[in-house]
C-alpha cells in the first residue's frame, strides 16, 4: 500500500494541481454569520429542563465537574451558568427523573455571562 | 477476553536502594519512563518506571520524612523534567540535580500546593 | 571567539501552536545552549480528582488537550477499569479502536499544516486543515463534538454507532485518500520543503535510547517504542506492524508521520468490516479498592502513561498522565545543540509539541 507514492507524478511545482483547480471551485468556507451554521442532530450545545418531572434532588449539581449548576430547594429553583457549562452531559446521564435533555444548538456568544434560572413549580397532589 | 492491559508489577524498594538500581537499569539500556509522587496524610511516596523493549520495571519508594531524596539524573538526564516538577509541587528537595530550576520550573501562584500536611487526631 | 547573545523564543511566536520558552544561547549563528521553561499552560487537572468521583474525572481528564483528546479519555478509563476488574464488550473495544485512530489521523494532518506554516506555506496548510474539517464532520455527526467527544466512560461507550455511520466513515475516508496523496506528496517530494528538512536536526539512534524519546520522533531514527505493539485495543488482531525510518533526520519524522495516515486509514476500514455486534457498554457500580494499576496508551505523540490508585472510596487518591511530550522535551534541548537560529522552527515542529498535554 506504501508504493502508491509514486504514482502521482506532477512536475517541480506539486502543488499546483490543486492550486489551480481550487480557482473554480466553491470555496469550501462558509460566510458565517450570513450563511448561518447547520446543526447535526448529535451535537451537544446546551442543556434544558423539565420543570414538571424535577424533583429538586441536586444529583446534576453535585455531578457537574465544571460547577455550572446550583440547585436551590428552600426558593425551588434550578440555575444553570451557560458560560461555565462544557457540555459534557453528565446532569443528562445522571438525573433519576431523565428531566434533562441535551440540545444541540451552542450558546451565542455575549459580553456578559449568561445565567438561566428556572423555576420549580409545586407538585399537585393527585385526589382521591 | 481478559482485560486489555497486562498487569503491571510494583515492587516496593528501600530509599537507599535506589541509586544502586539507577545505576544498574541505566547500564542495561533501560529508559527512565515517569516518576511519580503521591502525597497523603503528610507522608509521600513516590513511584519509579523504566522501560525496555516493551517490558516495564516499576518501583515503588517511601519518601523520609525530611523529604530529600536522591537524584536519578546522574544516570538517566531526562529525568530533570519529572524531578523538577515534583520539586515544585510537593516540595521534595533532590541532591545533585543535574539540570536545577530551583522551584521556578512552574510559575505557580503560592508554593507546594500539592503536599498535604498530616492529619490531626480527632479526639 | 564569536559574540554570544541570548534570543528569547517564546512563548508566544508564529511557529508555536502552544506555549513554551526557550533560552537560546547563541554565538553568531548557531545555538551553543537551549534552557527550555514551561508552566502557561499549567492548570493542575490531576488535583481535582479530589473534587470529582472516578465517573466524572473522565470528562476532567479528556479536557487535559485538545488534539489528543480521545487518548487520554481511552488510557484513563482503561487504567480504572483495569483497577476494578472490569471487562469491557468487545465491541466497545472495536469502537475505542477506530476512533483512536481517526483522532490519530486528524492530529497528524494538523501537525503538517502546521509545520508548512512554519515554513511560510499558507496555501499547502489551508489545504491540509481542509482535508482534517471531514474528520471533525465524523466526530460531530456520530459522538456530538468536533474536538472534545465524550465518548468514553468507564465500562465502555456511552452509545452505540448504527452500521450505516459506519459505512459512511468508510466511504468518506476513500474519497479522501486520493486528495491525501497529492498533498503529503509535496511534503515529500517538493524541492523548497525538502531543503528546509533533509538533513536537518539529525538524531543518531544511540541519542534516542539514552535521552528516552518517544513516539514519531524516535521511530524516525529506527527505535521502536511503539505501544501499539502491546496488548492494546484490537491492534495485534488487525497485524499491525510500526513504522521505522533510519534516517535520523525531520524528513524522516515527516515521513514516519505521513505513512502512519495511510497505515491509519487501512487500520480503520479493516476494522470496520470485523467489528462484531453486541453490548457497547457495561454497567459499573461500586467503588474502586485499595491499589493501583498502570496503563499506556500510544498517543499520536508518542507512548502516555496513565496511572490511577484507589482508596476504597468514591475519590480516587491519585490519577496521573504522563503525556508524550513531556518526554520528548530533553530531546528537543539536545536536537538544539548545534544548530543554525533559522532552522529552530523547524526542530522544535518536528517533536510536535502539546503544550497543554506536558503542563496539564
Amino acid at each position: 500500500m506504501y508504493q502508491l507514492y509514486g504514482e502521482i507524478n506532477m512536475g517541480s511545482f506539486k502543488i499546483g494541481g490543486i492550486v489551480l483547480s481550487s480557482a473554480f471551485k466553491r470555496p469550501s468556507t462558509r460566510l458565517y454569520p450570513t450563511v448561518p451554521r447547520k446543526w447535526q442532530d448529535n451535537t451537544r450545545g446546551h442543556v434544558e429542563i423539565d420543570p414538571e418531572q424535577c424533583i429538586l434532588c441536586g444529583i446534576c449539581s453535585k455531578k457537574c465537574p465544571a460547577d455550572a449548576l446550583t440547585v436551590d430547594k428552600a426558593a425551588r429553583t434550578w440555575t444553570i451558568d451557560r458560560m461555565s457549562c462544557v457540555q459534557c452531559r453528565s446532569c443528562v446521564e445522571s438525573c433519576p427523573k431523565q428531566c434533562l435533555v441535551m440540545k444541540n444548538e451552542y450558546t451565542s456568544p455575549n459580553a456578559k455571562k449568561v445565567i438561566d434560572t428556572v423555576n420549580i413549580p409545586e407538585k399537585v397532589k393527585k385526589e382521591e | 477476553m481478559t482485560r486489555s492491559h497486562e498487569v503491571q508489577e510494583i515492587t516496593e524498594i528501600s530509599y537507599s536502594d535506589l541509586l544502586v538500581k539507577a545505576k544498574e537499569l541505566a547500564e542495561g539500556g533501560y529508559r527512565a519512563v515517569q516518576i511519580c509522587a503521591t502525597s497523603k496524610d503528610g507522608k509521600t511516596e513516590m513511584l519509579y518506571s523504566f522501560d525496555k523493549d516493551f517490558k516495564m520495571i516499576n518501583y515503588r519508594v517511601n519518601v523520609p520524612s525530611e523529604m530529600r531524596v536522591s537524584s536519578i539524573t546522574g544516570f538517566f538526564w531526562s529525568a530533570f523534567i519529572f524531578e523538577n516538577e515534583v520539586h515544585d509541587l510537593f516540595g521534595i528537595e533532590f541532591t545533585d540535580l543535574v539540570l536545577d530550576y530551583k522551584g521556578n520550573f512552574f510559575k505557580l501562584s503560592s508554593k507546594t500546593p500539592w503536599k498535604t500536611e498530616a492529619k490531626k487526631e480527632v479526639q | 571567539m564569536g559574540k554570544r547573545t541570548i534570543v528569547p523564543f517564546g512563548p508566544q511566536h508564529p511557529a508555536l501552536p502552544e506555549p513554551i520558552h526557550l533560552d537560546l544561547e547563541l554565538e553568531d549563528e548557531k545555538v551553543i545552549r537551549a534552557v527550555p521553561s514551561i508552566g502557561y499552560v499549567h492548570r493542575g487537572l490531576e488535583k481535582l480528582v479530589e473534587q470529582n468521583d472516578y465517573q466524572i474525572m473522565c470528562y476532567v481528564m479528556e479536557r487535559v488537550c485538545g488534539i489528543c483528546s480521545f487518548g487520554h479519555s481511552w488510557g484513563y478509563a482503561a487504567a480504572v477499569e483495569g483497577l476494578m476488574d472490569i471487562e469491557v464488550p468487545e465491541r466497545a473495544e472495536h469502537l475505542r479502536t477506530i476512533f483512536h485512530e481517526l483522532s490519530r489521523i486528524h492530529s497528524h494532518l494538523l501537525w503538517l499544516g502546521l509545520l508548512a506554516d512554519a515554513m511560510g506555506f499558507e496555501s499547502l496548510f489551508m489545504h491540509c486543515w481542509r482535508l482534517r474539517e471531514s474528520i471533525l464532520d465524523i466526530f460531530e455527526k456520530s459522538t456530538g463534538g468536533r474536538v472534545i467527544l465524550s465518548f468514553t466512560k468507564i465500562g465502555g461507550q456511552f452509545k452505540d454507532i448504527p452500521k450505516e455511520s459506519l459505512a459512511e466513515i468508510v466511504i468518506i475516508l476513500e474519497n479522501m485518500r486520493k486528495e491525501l496523496l497529492v498533498v503529503t506528496n509535496v511534503f515529500l517530494d517538493d524541492t523548497s520543503v525538502k531543503n528546509r528538512m533533509c538533513g536537518v536536526g539529525k538524531l543518531s539512534k544511540e541519542d534516542i535510547m539514552k535521552l528516552g524519546a518517544i513516539g514519531p520522533t524516535a521511530r524516525g531514527s529506527g527505535v521502536n517504542n511503539d505501544a501499539r505493539c502491546l496488548d492494546l485495543g484490537k491492534y495485534k488482531e488487525l497485524g499491525f506492524k510500526p513504522i521505522l525510518e533510519t534516517d535520523g533526520d525531520c524528513y524522516a519524522r515527516c515521513k514516519v508521520r505521513v505513512r502512519e495516515i495511510f497505515q491509519s486509514i487501512d487500520i480503520i476500514i479493516k476494522d470496520i468490516e470485523n467489528i462484531p455486534e453486541g453490548p457497547v457498554n457495561i454497567p459499573v457500580k461500586g467503588m474502586p479498592p485499595m491499589g493501583d494499576f498502570i496503563a499506556r496508551i500510544e498517543q499520536p505523540r508518542g507512548e502516555a502513561f496513565y496511572y490511577v490508585k484507589g482508596n476504597g472510596t468514591k475519590y480516587l487518591d491519585r490519577a496521573r498522565v504522563r503525556t508524550p511530550t513531556n518526554a520528548n522535551i530533553p530531546i528537543l534541548v539536545k536536537v538544539l545543540q548545534g544548530c543554525y537560529l533559522n532552522d529552530v522552527t523547524m526542530m522544535v515542529m518536528t517533536i510536535d509539541p502539546c503544550i497543554s498535554c506536558t503542563e496539564r
